[in-house]
């Protein structure tokens, strides 16, 4: 079980106000865009962030842009999972392929309020809230195994000294 | 029961028998990335590999600060022709080249029944060429060069069938933003969208192109087109490669049928700050703006140019209004210079910049200040994007941005035809 604070949010989050375009190609750094996560949805948030807080939002969170440092820049500010009722595909993939848990459950969504403590166990795939305890939609075995390794860069670097047997 | 477009290609490319929401592992026909190739280069370091598995699958095209405005840009271009030239890579545009979809279509990657993959979320616009084409982030593009192997899932499919004949000074980017604003931006999350219908088949290649391009609106994973003999000569032209056209089966099944007649449509302008605010232009004619925007990928070719131009011959812009234009390649550039175009933009009074992103996503060239309204023919308006978070940014068709631009206003581009 792991239990973080709940910052929560409406649809339609975009990468542009998750992760600004202005810093996509000069801020390389994930401690650096930590300090720019969120920067024009909530300019309070990468500040207050604490190491384990869970972000909460409704639907279609992430959409827009394929920019990865959405997801990027919430795993470096510490966050440990996002809890949305839906996830825009791209970012729902460079989520799991940075390593950070996206847990769809419009029911946990619905529950949570601003600021209150989230139970995560991800073992069992459930959230506990001051409400109840909701399920969230397990992963296919490829996708955990990304998750287990930590992302899909140390995913793959595992998968090639395997070595690939297929030719170009 | 028949099949999709997209079972088809991912079943061709996996070599199995597949259905819609079954999870495929595919080796794509090329992988697009553009200035973000520095940090998939960085990425590519920490495989443990020391070569692209398939250079010749790779095309990398500069587009989205060109020419370098800063060292941190310059200091990223120049890691991007070393990691080129080392690996060997063939398929490498530089900055003077244009948008990486313009250039990436002009120069015959984007065809028929092929699957790319590009570190864009407007790699959907090969889809009007009949590509399955889709975006992907830099983790997996990195991957993707060192293992030419990715999963993907075979997505369900929503057909638009668009009947009628558009009305004079409407457009393909009034079609799709009415459909936007209508379905929502998620309506077709992690689904393929295919656009059919008469009025689809009249569209020029970069008509199509705009509906395409817009599906990563509607939140779609590739947008489709099946390729008729009104844009098969274009192909041609331009192939670089064998092609097979691939079309759904008439009886395929569809997660849903969508019907649109777009004879009595208006243009359509999506208001701040997501594009699925969709308004027709009448509601909003006389909101003022400080900067118009006539480019980008979605909405800076030939067409889109002289549909701009033949409202703007002989006229002046509004003096409070800066107009920028922004051809979208090199060869869009040229071509335009030849008919003319340029002066009459230069002598409206509008600023011509390079074929490239310019200040779409709010790099540089011409960023927005706080309290600044932009109209613009480009895809996106989210808070911020081109600048201040404190900035608004309105989507309309090149027609509508350049009466609006003559106006200072918002206007209705059917006056000046």
């Amino acid at each position: 079980m792991s239990r973080g604070k709940a910052w929560k949010y409406g649809d339609d989050i975009n990468t542009d106000v998750i992760f600004p375009g202005k810093y996509t190609y000069s801020v390389l750094e994930p401690g650096e865009m930590a300090r720019h996560a969120l920067e024009d949805l909530d300019p309070g948030f990468a500040q207050s962030v604490k190491q384990g807080d869970v972000i909460v939002a409704g639907r279609n969170f992430g959409c827009g842009s394929s920019r990865e440092q959405a997801a990027t820049c919430l795993k470096a500010a510490g966050v440990q999972a996002v809890i949305a009722k839906s996830f825009a595909r791209i970012f729902f993939r460079n989520a799991i392929n940075q390593g950070l848990p996206v847990l769809q459950s419009a029911e946990a969504v619905d529950s949570l309020e601003n600021g209150e403590e989230v139970d995560i166990d991800f073992a069992s795939g459930k959230i506990k809230t001051g409400k109840g305890v909701f399920v969230f939609s397990s992963f296919p075995d490829s996708v955990l195994g990304i998750l287990k390794e930590g992302g899909l860069i140390p995913y793959t670097k595992k998968r090639l000294k395997e070595s690939l047997k297929r030719r170009c | 029961m028949g099949k999709t477009f997209s079972e088809k290609v991912l079943g061709l490319k996996a070599g199995a028998e597949v259905r819609a929401g079954e999870v495929v592992t595919v080796s794509p026909d090329y992988i697009l990335s553009h200035d973000n190739s520095a940090a998939i280069i960085k990425e590519f370091k920490k495989l443990g590999v020391n070569s692209v598995r398939c250079p010749k699958k790779l095309v990398i095209i500069l587009d989205h600060v060109v020419p370098a405005s800063s060292e941190k840009y310059a200091a990223n271009h120049k890691a991007i022709r070393e990691f080129v030239s080392e690996q060997k890579i063939p398929n490498f545009f530089d900055v003077q080249q244009g948008i990486c979809h313009q250039v990436f279509s002009e120069n015959g990657f984007a065809l028929p029944g092929k699957l790319i993959l590009g570190a864009d979320s407007h790699t959907t616009s090969y889809g009007a060429l009949g590509a399955f084409s889709a975006g992907i982030g830099r983790s997996e593009v990195a991957s993707l060069w060192a293992t030419d192997e990715i999963w993907l899932r075979v997505p369900e499919t929503i057909k638009i069938e668009i009947k009628g004949r558009l009305p004079s000074g409407v457009y393909a980017k009034d079609i799709i933003l009415k459909i936007i604003g209508d379905e929502g931006a998620d309506r077709a999350n992690y689904k393929a969208v295919e656009f059919t219908g008469e009025a689809v088949r009249r569209l020029s290649v970069a008509s199509r192109l705009v509906l395409a391009n817009m599906a990563a609106e509607i939140g779609a994973k590739n947008g489709y087109i099946v390729p008729d003999e009104n844009i098969i000569p274009w192909i041609k032209e331009r192939a670089r490669d064998e092609f097979e056209v691939i079309a759904s089966d008439p009886d395929a099944g569809y997660e849903a049928v969508l019907d649109y007649d777009v004879s009595s449509l208006q243009p359509q302008v999506a208001c701040p700050h997501t594009v699925d605010h969709v308004k027709p232009v009448s509601e909003l004619e006389g909101i003022r703006f400080h900067q118009a925007v006539i480019g980008t990928c979605t909405n800076g070719r030939l067409e889109d140019l002289e549909a701009a131009a033949a409202i703007l011959r002989g006229r002046k812009v509004h003096s409070q209004v800066r107009v920028l234009v922004i051809p979208a390649s090199r060869q869009v550039y040229l071509e335009a210079l030849n008919k003319g175009l340029m002066s009459i933009f230069v002598e409206a009074g509008c600023l011509i910049l390079n074929p490239g992103c310019g200040p779409c996503l709010g790099a540089h060239q011409g960023i927005l200040a706080p309290g600044e309204v932009a109209l613009s023919t480009a895809n996106r308006n989210f808070r911020g994007r081109m600048g201040s978070r404190d900035a608004e940014i309105y989507l309309a068709s090149p027609a509508t941005v350049a009466a609006s631009s003559l106006e200072g206003k918002i206007a209705d581009p059917r006056k000046y035809l």
